[in-house]
C-alpha cells in the first residue's frame, strides 16, 4: 500500500515539477518539430524522396529529442539533494527510479507521440503506416528513456557529462532505431511487420525489468 | 521504542589517496548522541555518508542492531538523514515538499493536522502554500527540521544541522534533539557550534 503510494507520489511530484517549469516539456518537442519541418526545406521539392525517408527522419529526430531531454531526468534531484533522500527511502529504490523514468517519459516522450501524426502527414507518409509509426513510438520511446536513465545516472555527477552521455547511450539506442524505422517502412509497402513489433515489445519488457537496477547502482556511485 | 544500537568496527576511509581515518570503533546506544569533531576536510561528512550507506567504508563494518546496514530496508526505515543539501524542491510549496518527504519515508499516517503542527513547531505556520524558492536559507533549514518532527525515526544523522539557523532556530533544533533522546532515539551529528544538551549523554569523536 505505502509502496504504491510512494510510487505514485513520485510520479505526481515529477509531473507537477514539469508543469511548473514548462521549458522542460517544450524543449525536446520544439527540437523534434523543428528538425522534421526543416527536412523538406533542405531536401527540396521531391515528395517521393521525402516519403521514402520519412520513417527514418521521424525516428532519428525522436531519438535525438529523447537524448536531448535525458539530462533533466536526475539533474535537479542531484543538485538539491532530493536524490539522496530518494535512495534513503525504505522503499526499493529501483521502483522509485522506475517511477521517475515513467514520469519523465510522460513529460518528454508522450508529447512526441501526440505530434508525430501531424509531422508524418507533413512528410507525406502513407496513411497505412501512420498507425504503425505511433505503435513503434509507443513501444520504442519508453525504451529510450529507460536505457538513457542508466547513462544519465552514470554521468549526473560529472560537470560536463553531455558528450560522454551521448557516447554511452547512442549505441544502445541504435537497435531501437533500426527495428522501429524498418517497421514503419515495411508497413508503408504493405509487408508484414510482426517480427519488428515483437522485437520492440521484447526490448520494452526487458528494459522495464532490467534497467532500474543498474540505474540505482550508477546513481549510488554518482553520489559518492 | 525498542533498544537500538549502531556499531562501527574498524572503519577506515581513503579519499583521493589520503587516509582520512582508520580503525575507528564506536558503539552508540539509545538515548546517546555522537558528536563528530574535527577541522574542515577531516572526514566528518565522509564518515556520515558511510553511516548512511551512501559510501562503502574502505575497511570495517557498520551494523544496526547487529545487522549490516548495506541494502537493509529496515535500516533505511529507521534512519533520517539531513545533509548539506536539504532535498527541498524550489518549485513545490512547503506543504507539497513535506507531503512528498512523508510518502518517501513510508510514514503510515501523517494527517493534515500533524503536518500543520510540525510547521507550527518550526515557526513556518501559514507558509504552507508558499513555494520553497521564496523561503530564506534559514527557513529552508526549518522545513528540514519539520521533516524530523514528522518522522521520529530512532536514528538521526545530521550534517551541520545549525547552518543558516538563527538563535531561536538553534535552540529549537537542540530542543528537538533532546526530545529525540528522551524518546529513546539516537543522533549522530557534526557541528562547529557548541552543543547545548545538558541532560543527554554526548559522546565525542575527534577526527584529525
Amino acid at each position: 500500500m505505502s509502496l504504491s503510494a510512494a510510487f505514485f507520489a513520485i510520479i505526481r511530484r515529477d509531473l507537477l515539477l514539469a508543469l511548473r517549469r514548462r521549458s522542460e516539456i517544450a524543449n525536446p518537442l520544439f527540437f523534434f518539430v523543428l528538425v522534421i519541418t526543416l527536412f523538406p526545406l533542405g531536401v527540396g521539392a521531391k515528395p517521393h524522396l521525402l516519403q521514402a525517408i520519412a520513417p527514418g527522419i521521424i525516428w532519428v529526430s525522436a531519438l535525438l529529442a529523447a537524448m536531448l531531454s535525458l539530462d533533466s531526468l536526475f539533474r535537479s534531484d542531484f543538485d538539491d539533494g532530493s536524490l539522496e533522500q530518494l535512495l534513503l527511502s525504505p522503499h526499493p529504490p529501483s521502483l522509485l527510479v522506475l517511477g521517475k523514468v515513467l514520469a519523465h517519459w510522460l513529460v518528454t516522450g508522450l508529447p512526441l507521440l501526440l505530434i508525430a501524426p501531424l509531422l508524418a502527414v507533413l512528410l507525406g507518409m502513407p496513411g497505412q503506416s501512420l498507425g504503425v509509426l505511433l505503435l513503434t513510438l509507443l513501444l520504442g520511446t519508453p525504451v529510450l528513456s529507460l536505457l538513457g536513465a542508466i547513462g544519465v545516472a552514470l554521468t549526473v555527477g560529472l560537470r560536463r557529462g553531455g558528450m560522454i552521455l551521448s557516447l554511452l547511450v547512442l549505441p544502445l539506442y541504435v537497435p531501437v532505431l533500426i527495428f522501429a524505422s524498418n517497421a514503419v517502412e515495411m508497413a508503408g509497402s504493405g509487408l508484414p511487420i510482426d517480427a519488428q513489433l515483437n522485437i520492440l515489445m521484447a526490448m520494452l519488457c526487458m528494459a522495464l525489468v532490467l534497467t532500474p537496477w543498474p540505474t540505482v547502482a550508477a546513481l549510488k556511485m554518482s553520489l559518492n | 521504542m525498542d533498544k537500538h544500537t549502531l556499531q562501527a568496527q574498524k572503519l577506515s576511509c581513503i579519499r583521493d589517496d589520503r587516509l582520512l581515518f582508520s580503525s575507528l570503533d564506536f558503539t552508540l546506544h539509545s538515548q546517546q548522541v555522537l558528536l563528530l569533531e574535527g577541522k574542515n576536510g577531516s572526514g566528518k561528512t565522509s564518515l556520515l555518508r558511510i553511516l548512511c550507506g551512501f559510501r562503502e567504508p574502505d575497511a570495517g563494518t557498520v551494523q544496526w542492531c547487529g545487522e549490516p546496514i548495506s541494502g537493509s530496508g529496515q535500516y533505511r526505515a529507521d534512519m533520517t538523514y539531513m545533509g548539506h543539501l536539504d532535498g527541498i524542491k524550489k518549485e513545490l510549496t512547503v506543504l507539497e515538499n513535506l507531503q512528498f518527504a512523508l510518502a518517501l519515508a513510508a510514514q503510515a499516517s501523517a494527517d493534515a493536522d500533524a503536518i500543520q503542527n510540525a510547521l507550527a513547531r518550526v515557526q513556518l505556520a501559514g507558509f504552507d502554500d508558499m513555494p520553497a524558492h521564496a523561503l530564506s536559507a534559514g527557513q529552508k533549514r526549518r522545513l528540514s527540521l519539520a521533516r524530523l518532527v514528522l518522522a521520529p525515526s530512532p536514528l538521526w544523522i545530521l550534517d551541520e544541522p545549525f547552518t543558516a539557523l538563527d538563535k531561536q532556530g538553534i535552540a529549537l533544533s537542540e530542543q528537538l534533539m533532546a526530545e529525540q533522546c528522551d524518546r529513546g532515539g539516537m543522533i549522530v551529528l557534526t557541528s562547529h557550534h557548541d552543543l547545548n544538551l545538558p541532560s543527554t549523554d554526548v559522546h565525542r569523536i575527534r577526527l584529525s
